[in-house]
C-alpha cells in the first residue's frame, strides 16, 4: 500500500498535466480539430513574436520572477538574523500565517487601494498636508516598469518564505551555532548570517523556486498591480485564451508554452546566480570579518519586514474599511458612514458556496496529506532518495493553469466524467499536493531517524512507530502543511470553474464573478470571507499542538 | 496488483455513471406545447456574467418564476468572463460530447456570438419559434435581427438592450462634451479628467468604434467586413484623434483602466469627472449603491451613440434545450421585461416593443425617471454596431500603436 503512494502521486500529477500540456502543444503548432485546424504550422509562433510589446512584457515577467525572490528572501534572512523575543517579533511571527492566508488577489487589491493616488494613504494626508482636494494624477499602480507589481509580490511572498524558514529552523540548532560564532567575537547579526543562513538556504530552495515560478507567471496580482501596456506575458496569454475570436486560442497556446519557457529560464538564471553567490559567499565567510555590515543587517532586517508587515496590515485594513464603508469620497480619511449593507447583500448567497468550499478543501487536503505522508513514510522505511524526481512536483505550478486545464476538461469530457464535486476535488488535489509535499517533506526527512530505531528496539512495528512516534512528533508540521493545502484549495478559481462547469460554486468563484463588477465594497466583503476560512485553518494548525501538548513543553517546539 | 486496484478505485470514485439522455433528442422544437412539456422538471444551467448583484438578484427572481410557471430548475452559473463558458463548450466539442453538454443557456456578446456561430457551437434556429418573439416587432425594429451586423437567424434570442451613454459629475463639470470632436477640446481644457478602458477590453473597443464612426469620412465602410474596406484610410482620422487625445487623458495616456468596472471606480474615487458605460442605468445604479455621488448625470452624444441588443444562445450540445427555450421565452414576457426595466430592480432597457402590448401590460412600464438616467428621447439617438470584423482589426491596430511604447 505504501509503495503505491509515490506512484499514485506521480500518476495524479503527471497524468493530467501531460494530457493538459499535450493539449497546449498541439494547438501551439496549429492542431485543434474542434476549430477545424488539422495542419501543423509555425505561423502562430511568428504571430506571437510579432505581438506589440512582447519583448518588454517578457522582460518584466523575468525581472519580477527574479527580483521578487531575491528581495523577499534577503529580507526574511536579515529579519531572522536580528529577530529576538521582543513583542514586535512575537507579533510578526503570529501574523505570518494569517497574512499567508489572505488570497493573492485580495491582498493585491487591498494594496492597490492603499497606495493609489486616491488611496487610503493619500486620503490620510489630504488635504491638510498635501493640499489635494482631488487625487493627484500620478502613475503609481500599473506603472510601466512593474514596480508596484513587484512590491505586491514581495510583500506577499515574505510571509510564505518566513513561514517556511520558521518551520525549517528548529532542525538547525540555531542557538548553538550563533553562540559558537559569538564566542569567536562575531556580532549577533553577522553570527547568524555566517553560521545559520548557509545551512538554512538549502532547506528553502524548493519554496524559493515556487516563488520564482509564481512571480514570473502570476495572473491575478499582475492584472491588479502590474503594467498594462503591455501587460506581463501571463496576462496577455489569459487575454488570448478569453478572446471571443476562437482563432486566438492558437496564439494563446503558443504563449502558454513561452510562459513555461520563461519560468524555466528564470529558474535557470537563479541557479547561475546561486553559483556566483556561493563563490562570493565563501570569500565573505572566510574573511573573518566580525563587525562590518552589522548595522546594515539590523537596519534592513528590522526595517524591511516591519515595512512589509505594515503594508500588508494596511492592505487588510483597506479591505476591512471598504467592506463596511458607506459613501466615501476623496479626500475624506474615513467613510461618511459605516454600513452592514454590503455584508447583508452577500449573506443570502453565502451558504452553498461556503459548504462546497469546506467540503472540497477538506477532502482534497486529507487526500493530499494521506498521499504525501504515505510517500514520505515509504521513502523513510526504504531509505530512498527522491531528490531527482522532485521536479514533477513543480509541474502544476509551472504550467499556466488556463492552458492545461482546457486540455484537462477535454480529457475528462472524453472519458465522460461528469463535471461536479468529485472532479473539482480531483483538480484541486493536483494543486494542493505539491504544496503539502513542499511544506512537509523537509521536516519529515529531517526528523531524527533514531526515534524510529529506538522504537524498533523496543519492539514496535514500523506501523506502530509511524502512528505513535513520527506522526505525533510531526504534528505541528503536518497540521501546517494541511493548513497551507487547504488555503491553496480555497483560493483555486479556474480548476473549480472549468472542471465543475460552474456547477460547484465556491467562495472563490463567487468572489471572482462579483469582482468583475468592480464594486470595491462587495469585492472587499468577499475577499474578507475568502481570507477568513484559511485563517481559521492556520489558527487550528497553531492551536491544536499547543492544546494537545499543553503538558509537553518541548514537543510544542520540536518541529 | 495493489497499485492497480488503488488506481482503479480512484478512477471509480471519480467516475459518475452517465444518466440516460437519449430520449430528449426526439423533441419537435417547433411545437411549443411539446417544448413546454419536455421542459418540465428539466434543469437549466444559465451561464451569465455574475459581476453585478442586481443582475444576480434579477436572475434569482427569474428562477423562482420559471419554477412556479414551468417547474424548471434554473441555475445561474455566475461567470467573471463569458470566455469561461465558451472554453467549456469548445472543450466538449473537442471531446466529442454532442448531446450532454454542461451549459444550457449563455448570455453572449456579439463577438462571442459571431465566433461560436462560425465554429458550429450553437444550437438552432430556435428563437423565432418562441411565442413572445412576436412582442419584439422585428419588422419595425430590425436591430433585434442582427448581433453586431451578423444576422441572428434564430440562433439567439434577445433579452435586453445596451446603449453607450456618457456620465459626468455635475458638481465638477458644467458642460460635458456632446460629440467625439468636442471631447478632444474638452479634455485639453480639463486634462486628466477622462480616460477609457484599454482595448481589447469590450468597452474600450466600443469607444474606438464610436470615435471611428463619428470621425470617419465614410462611416458606411464600417458596416462592411473590414477586409472589404481600406482600413488605413477609414481609420486615419481615428488615430489622429487619439494621438492628440492621449496626452490629455488621466495619467497622460500612459496607463488605461482594465475594464468598465475600473473606469467607474476611477469616477467613484474622484480621479476623473467624465466616464461612459454600455448600460444607461449604470450611473443610477452606482448612485443607489453609494459608489457615485448623487450629482452624477448621464447623457447621449448629440450625434447618437452605439446601441445593441443583448442575446441568449443555446450551445449545440445543451442537455435541456427545451427548458432553455422556455426560460428565454419567459425573459421576453411583459412581466420579466417590466421587472428588468424597473429602476428598483435591474434598471435596464426592455427589448420588446411597447406597441405590441395591451394597455394593461403597457401600464407595467410606467416608472418614475431617476435624475441620473438619460432621457427617453435621448436614448432614441442610436448608432448601429459596425461589422464584428472591425473589432479585432481596431484592437490590433490600437495595441500596435500604443502598447510597448
Amino acid at each position: 500500500m505504501l509503495r503505491a503512494a509515490p506512484v499514485l502521486i506521480i500518476l495524479l500529477l503527471i497524468g493530467p498535466i501531460m494530457v493538459g500540456l499535450l493539449m497546449v502543444l498541439l494547438p501551439a503548432f496549429g492542431y485543434l480539430p474542434a476549430l477545424n485546424a488539422t495542419e501543423f504550422t509555425l505561423t502562430h509562433w511568428q504571430e506571437l513574436f510579432a505581438v506589440p510589446g512582447l519583448v518588454r512584457s517578457l522582460g518584466i515577467s523575468l525581472v519580477a520572477g527574479l527580483l521578487t525572490p531575491i528581495l523577499a528572501l534577503s529580507l526574511v534572512f536579515l529579519y531572522l538574523a536580528t529577530a529576538s523575543e521582543s513583542w514586535l517579533d512575537r507579533w510578526i511571527r503570529r501574523l505570518v500565517s494569517p497574512l499567508l492566508a489572505v488570497p493573492h488577489a485580495a491582498a493585491a487589491f487591498g494594496l492597490a487601494f492603499l497606495i493609489a493616488p486616491s488611496g487610503l494613504l493619500s486620503r490620510l494626508f489630504s488635504p491638510w498636508m498635501t493640499g489635494w482636494q482631488r487625487p493627484p494624477d500620478l502613475l503609481i499602480i500599473n506603472d510601466t516598469y512593474g514596480i508596484s507589481l513587484m512590491l505586491g509580490l514581495v510583500v506577499k511572498e515574505i510571509p510564505f518564505l518566513l513561514l517556511m524558514a520558521l518551520a525549517a529552523l528548529p532542525q538547525l540548532d540555531v542557538q548553538r551555532r550563533v553562540a559558537m560564532a559569538r564566542s569567536l567575537g562575531y556580532r549577533p547579526g553577522l553570527a547568524w548570517m555566517k553560521t545559520v543562513a548557509p545551512a538554512l538556504y538549502p532547506l528553502l530552495r524548493l519554496p524559493v523556486f515556487a516563488v520564482i515560478v509564481f512571480a514570473s507567471s502570476t495572473v491575478d496580482v499582475a492584472i491588479i498591480l502590474g503594467p498594462s501596456l503591455p501587460g506581463t506575458l501571463s496576462v496577455m496569454v489569459l487575454g488570448w485564451f478569453s478572446d471571443p475570436d476562437l482563432a486566438h486560442r492558437f496564439l494563446a497556446a503558443a504563449g502558454a508554452l513561452l510562459q513555461l519557457g520563461l519560468s524555466l529560464t528564470a529558474i535557470l538564471i537563479w541557479m547561475l546566480l546561486e553559483a556566483v553567490a556561493r563563490r562570493y559567499n565563501t570569500h565573505w565567510l572566510e574573511s573573518g570579518q566580525r563587525h562590518h555590515g552589522e548595522k546594515m543587517i539590523w537596519l534592513l532586517g528590522r526595517g524591511g519586514v516591519s515595512l512589509a508587515t505594515i503594508l500588508t496590515a494596511g492592505s487588510l485594513l483597506s479591505l476591512l474599511m471598504n467592506a463596511f464603508a458607506g459613501f466615501w469620497r476623496f479626500p475624506a480619511s474615513f467613510p461618511d458612514s459605516l454600513v452592514l449593507r454590503h455584508w447583508l447583500s452577500a449573506l443570502p448567497s453565502l451558504g452553498q458556496p461556503l459548504l462546497n468550499t469546506v467540503i472540497i478543501s477538506l477532502v482534497a487536503t486529507v487526500l493530499a496529506l494521506a498521499l504525501v505522508l504515505a510517500a514520505l513514510e515509504n521513502e523513510h522505511r526504504h531509505h530512498l532518495k527522491t531528490r531527482s524526481s522532485i521536479w514533477f512536483l513543480y509541474l502544476p505550478l509551472l504550467v499556466p493553469q488556463l492552458a492545461f486545464l482546457f486540455g484537462l476538461v477535454v480529457f475528462t469530457e472524453s472519458l465522460q466524467w461528469q463535471p461536479g464535486l468529485p472532479l473539482v476535488i480531483f483538480a484541486h488535489l493536483i494543486f494542493v499536493l505539491p504544496y503539502v509535499f513542499l511544506t512537509l517533506s523537509e521536516a519529515y526527512r529531517r526528523l531524527d531517524p533514531r526515534w524510529s530505531q529506538l522504537a524498533a528496539t523496543l519492539g514496535a512495528s514500523p506501523n506502530r512507530s509511524f502512528w505513535r512516534i513520527r506522526l505525533p512528533m510531526l504534528l505541528s508540521a503536518w497540521l501546517t502543511a494541511a493548513a497551507i493545502g487547504a488555503a491553496i484549495s480555497i483560493s483555486q478559481f479556474l480548476p473549480t470553474q472549468l472542471l465543475g462547469a460552474g456547477r460547484v460554486p465556491t467562495i472563490t468563484t463567487e468572489a471572482v464573478a462579483l469582482a468583475s463588477g468592480g464594486n470595491r465594497n462587495i469585492i472587499s466583503v468577499w475577499a474578507m470571507v475568502q481570507a477568513l476560512l484559511p485563517m481559521l485553518g492556520f489558527m487550528l494548525a497553531l492551536s491544536v499542538p499547543r492544546f494537545l501538548w499543553r503538558n509537553r513543553q518541548t514537543m510544542r517546539y520540536l518541529h | 496488483m495493489l497499485r492497480l486496484t488503488t488506481f482503479t478505485l480512484l478512477l471509480l470514485l471519480l467516475t459518475n455513471p452517465l444518466s440516460a439522455q437519449e430520449q430528449q433528442t426526439r423533441t419537435d422544437f417547433t411545437s411549443w406545447p411539446q417544448v413546454l412539456n419536455e421542459a418540465r422538471s428539466q434543469t437549466v444551467y444559465f451561464n451569465a456574467w455574475g459581476g453585478e448583484q442586481r443582475n444576480n438578484d434579477f436572475l434569482a427572481w427569474v428562477a423562482a418564476r420559471v419554477e412556479a410557471l414551468y417547474s424548471i430548475d434554473l441555475q445561474h452559473v455566475k461567470l467573471g468572463d463569458t470566455a469561461e463558458a465558451v472554453s467549456r463548450v469548445l472543450a466538449e466539442k473537442q471531446a466529442g460530447n454532442t448531446d450532454n453538454g454542461a451549459i444550457d443557456l449563455i448570455w453572449l456578446n456579439g463577438e462571442n456570438f459571431a465566433s461560436m456561430k462560425e465554429n458550429g457551437l450553437l444550437f438552432g434556429p430556435w428563437a423565432e419559434q418562441l411565442p413572445n418573439h412576436a412582442l419584439l416587432d422585428a419588422e419595425n425594429h430590425p436591430e433585434v435581427r442582427y448581433d453586431f451586423t451578423v444576422p441572428v437567424e434564430g440562433m439567439e434570442s434577445p433579452w435586453l438592450r445596451a446603449h453607450l451613454v456618457f456620465y459626468y459629475d455635475s458638481e465638477l463639470v458644467s458642460a460635458p462634451p456632446l460629440s467625439i470632436p468636442a471631447l478632444l477640446d474638452w479634455t485639453s481644457r480639463h486634462p486628466g479628467e477622462f480616460t477609457y478602458p484599454r482595448p481589447p477590453n469590450f468597452l474600450g473597443t466600443t469607444f474606438l468604434k464610436q470615435a471611428a464612426l463619428e470621425l470617419a469620412t465614410t462611416p458606411a465602410a464600417l458596416y462592411q467586413p473590414v477586409t472589404e474596406a481600406d482600413f488605413e484610410q477609414v481609420t486615419a482620422p481615428l488615430w489622429e484623434f487619439l494621438d492628440r487625445l492621449h496626452p490629455h487623458l488621466l495619467r497622460s495616456g500612459r496607463s488605461f483602466p482594465a475594464s468598465g468596472a475600473e473606469l467607474r471606480r476611477y469616477m467613484s474615487d474622484g480621479e476623473i469627472a467624465l466616464a461612459f458605460s454600455f448600460n444607461p442605468a449604470e450611473a443610477m445604479l452606482a448612485i443607489k449603491n453609494g459608489e457615485l455621488p448623487p450629482s452624477v448625470r448621464s447623457y447621449v452624444l448629440s450625434g447618437g451613440t452605439l446601441a445593441n441588443v443583448s442575446f441568449l444562445a443555446i450551445p449545440f450540445n445543451a442537455r435541456s434545450k427545451a427548458a432553455a427555450m422556455a426560460v428565454a421565452n419567459f425573459l421576453l414576457s411583459p412581466e420579466a421585461q417590466a421587472r428588468a426595466q424597473d429602476p428598483d430592480f435591474l434598471g435596464s432597457t426592455a427589448v420588446i416593443a411597447l406597441s405590441q402590448l395591451n394597455p394593461a401590460q403597457r401600464q407595467l412600464f410606467n416608472f418614475q425617471r431617476h435624475p441620473a438616467l438619460p432621457a427617453a428621447e435621448e436614448l432614441q439617438r442610436q448608432l448601429q454596431e459596425p461589422h464584428p470584423s472591425w473589432m479585432p482589426a481596431l484592437e490590433q491596430a490600437w495595441l500596435q500603436r500604443y502598447s510597448g511604447r
